[in-house]
């Protein structure tokens, strides 16, 4: 089946393990039926799922994590698409400094812009307000949507474009029209990679999250600093499976390796 | 708005499919960039510089923040050996994490590139999907392994007869770093994965064909052209390792501090906004210059590779 050979292989069975454990760990001690952290030898039970419903606390979060991660990929995309295009059609002094004040918040660590933000917006008077909570995921996912657009904006075939300004379209319909539907793969990516990325922030949010704003992630690792029990094993185990759903159909729809290479210089 | 500037750019231009963006020299297209510049301007530098004025504050435990400029934050992470062990900390658990990375990453994204189609494909999402599951449930993964001494780690390794007596993974700084390194994991692969990518294959037949042994190949033809990509992605793990906070945290517990817990906790706890301000305007420091400096380097070592 492959070229590689057996001692390749048995590298690979046992990185693939290390890779997995943690994760199945975590889905198989959440269908435990006992009262303490136990992987389930005989019988698998559901109770720590129906647990979730007496705990409101998490439902809120998701519901919070949820609205924060849908609307600040929207509104990032927003101010990331017209500077995409801008930054993909045209030389201009200082294009370099922009895209790296725009790819910025890949480099600084989320724990000092968590800092920055908590200082910002007590002193405007937003600390603890959805408002702020908003305005910090738009900057985080902010290179994320404007990279993936970057990409779809760069490799476009401009012909077209150029057929409908002869046929006389206006502005706003060439890029209604013409251009959105050309990035469309790009821009819809971008939402997805930064709805993930806002879905899954800790570090920055837990410096913003007030009780009511409290994200998913942050309200699990509050409640793990507490304690460890079956329950936010199950929560745990919800968002693993929620996550590999949108990654499949991601997978199906983008290609993973495409979304995923707007990962691999975040650092740089 | 972004219509009217890209029309006369498509304009003056016959290369319809070129991807080159035309017009050197030319005025920034303000109108484009205007909305999303101002609010990083607003959002993010405004929020640093008032984090790094911050810093020059001074602090008291009935008189809260005081709008002074003083140097006392400064000089007691200089002068208090606990922020240097704790700095000191922060760096060596995100060193070793990165090695971890870079010494298993880089040979799983070689066997993976080796791999046929429907099994590369299916072990690259494998690898590279818990990039996108919360670290926090990640982390929590890694805390049920380890857990005291009867936790499924020990058991396992106990039972292979590896081990006579457990070792202590939680609240320990191996455990931080074998949680840290599994998180990071995936940029390391990804990385590495890109840098193979390039790689030529005809130069290995070459190789092969010349009678050199796998070994050989790998280490004097493989090796060389994907250390950029283990380089590079070493930088990223590093940075991410240094700067993370939910791992440390749940593994390391409220003792085994690093910046950004300890910073987390002069905000959230103690309330001395400006020490836990400067302690994070010296890890952002101490990262960037790391950074730049390693970028500079890797570039003018291997520009060859980048050409």
């Amino acid at each position: 089946m492959s070229r590689n050979g057996s001692l390749a292989l048995i590298f690979h069975t046992i990185f693939v393990i290390f890779m997995v454990a943690p994760i199945l760990v975590v889905c198989l001690v959440a269908f435990t039926p006992e009262g303490y952290l136990s992987v389930p030898m005989n019988g698998f039970s559901l109770r720590w799922f129906r647990a979730i419903a007496d705990y409101p606390e998490f439902i809120n979060a998701f519901w919070v994590s949820l609205w924060i991660g849908a609307a600040s990929s929207v509104v990032a995309l927003l101010f990331a698409v017209p500077a995409a295009l801008a930054i993909a059609r045209y030389q201009f002094r200082g294009r370099e400094a922009l895209s790296a004040l725009f790819l910025s918040p890949l480099m600084i660590p989320h724990v000092v812009l968590g800092i920055a933000f908590l200082r910002f917006f007590t002193q405007t008077g937003l600390s603890g307000t959805f408002v702020a909570l908003l305005i910090a995921h738009v900057i985080v996912v902010f290179p994320f949507a404007l990279r993936l657009t970057l990409a779809a904006a760069t490799g476009m075939d401009r012909s077209v474009e150029m057929a409908a300004v002869s046929l006389g379209a206006g502005n706003w319909t060439l890029f209604r029209r013409i251009t959105l539907p050309l990035i469309l793969p790009g821009v819809v990516s971008g939402w997805a990679l930064a709805f993930i990325q806002s879905f899954d922030e800790v570090t920055m949010t837990v410096f913003l999250a007030a009780p009511g704003t409290e994200t998913l992630p942050v309200r699990m690792f509050l409640y793990i600093q507490d304690n460890i029990d079956p329950l936010v094993t199950s929560v745990s185990a919800s968002v693993i499976v929620i996550t590999m759903l949108a990654l499949i159909l991601l997978d199906r729809f983008y290609g993973l390796e495409r979304v995923l290479a707007g990962h691999s210089d975040r650092g740089r | 708005m972004s219509g009217s500037a890209s029309v006369t750019a498509a304009q003056e231009t016959a290369a319809p499919a070129s991807a080159k963006p035309e017009r050197s020299g030319a005025r920034a297209p303000w109108p484009l960039l205007l909305p999303a510049f101002i609010l990083f301007i607003a959002v993010v530098i405004v929020p640093l510089a008032m984090t790094i004025l911050l810093s020059f504050h001074n602090w008291g435990q009935y008189t809260g923040i005081q709008f002074v400029i003083t140097l006392k934050n400064w000089q007691e992470i200089w002068s208090d050996p606990y922020f240097y062990e704790m700095f000191a900390r922060t760096f060596r658990i995100a060193g070793l994490a990165t090695l971890f990375a870079a010494i298993f990453g880089a040979p799983e994204a070689y066997i993976l590139n080796r791999m046929r189609t429907p099994w590369k494909g299916f072990f690259l999402l494998v690898i590279l999907g818990p990039l996108l599951i919360s670290v926090v449930a990640r982390t929590l993964g890694w805390a049920l392994l380890f857990g005291g001494n009867n936790g499924l780690v020990n058991k396992a390794l106990m039972t292979l007869g590896l081990m006579d007596s457990p070792l202590p993974f939680m609240f320990t700084e191996t455990g931080v770093i074998i949680a840290l390194a599994h998180v990071m994991m995936p940029f390391m692969v990804l990385s590495v994965w890109a840098a193979l990518q390039r790689v030529d294959p005809q130069i290995e037949n070459a190789a092969l064909s010349l009678g050199a042994g796998q070994m050989t190949i790998i280490r004097r033809i493989i090796l060389p052209q994907i250390m950029p990509g283990v380089l590079s992605g070493g930088i990223i793990v590093f940075a991410l390792s240094a700067s993370a906070f939910a791992t440390p945290s749940i593994i390391g517990g409220r003792r085994l501090k690093v910046a950004a817990t300890l910073a987390y906790d002069e905000f959230l706890n103690t309330l001395n906004w400006p020490l836990g301000a400067a302690v994070a305007v010296l890890l952002l420091i101490a990262l960037v210059l790391i950074i730049v400096g390693s970028n500079a380097i890797i570039e003018r070592r291997y520009s060859e590779v980048f050409r």
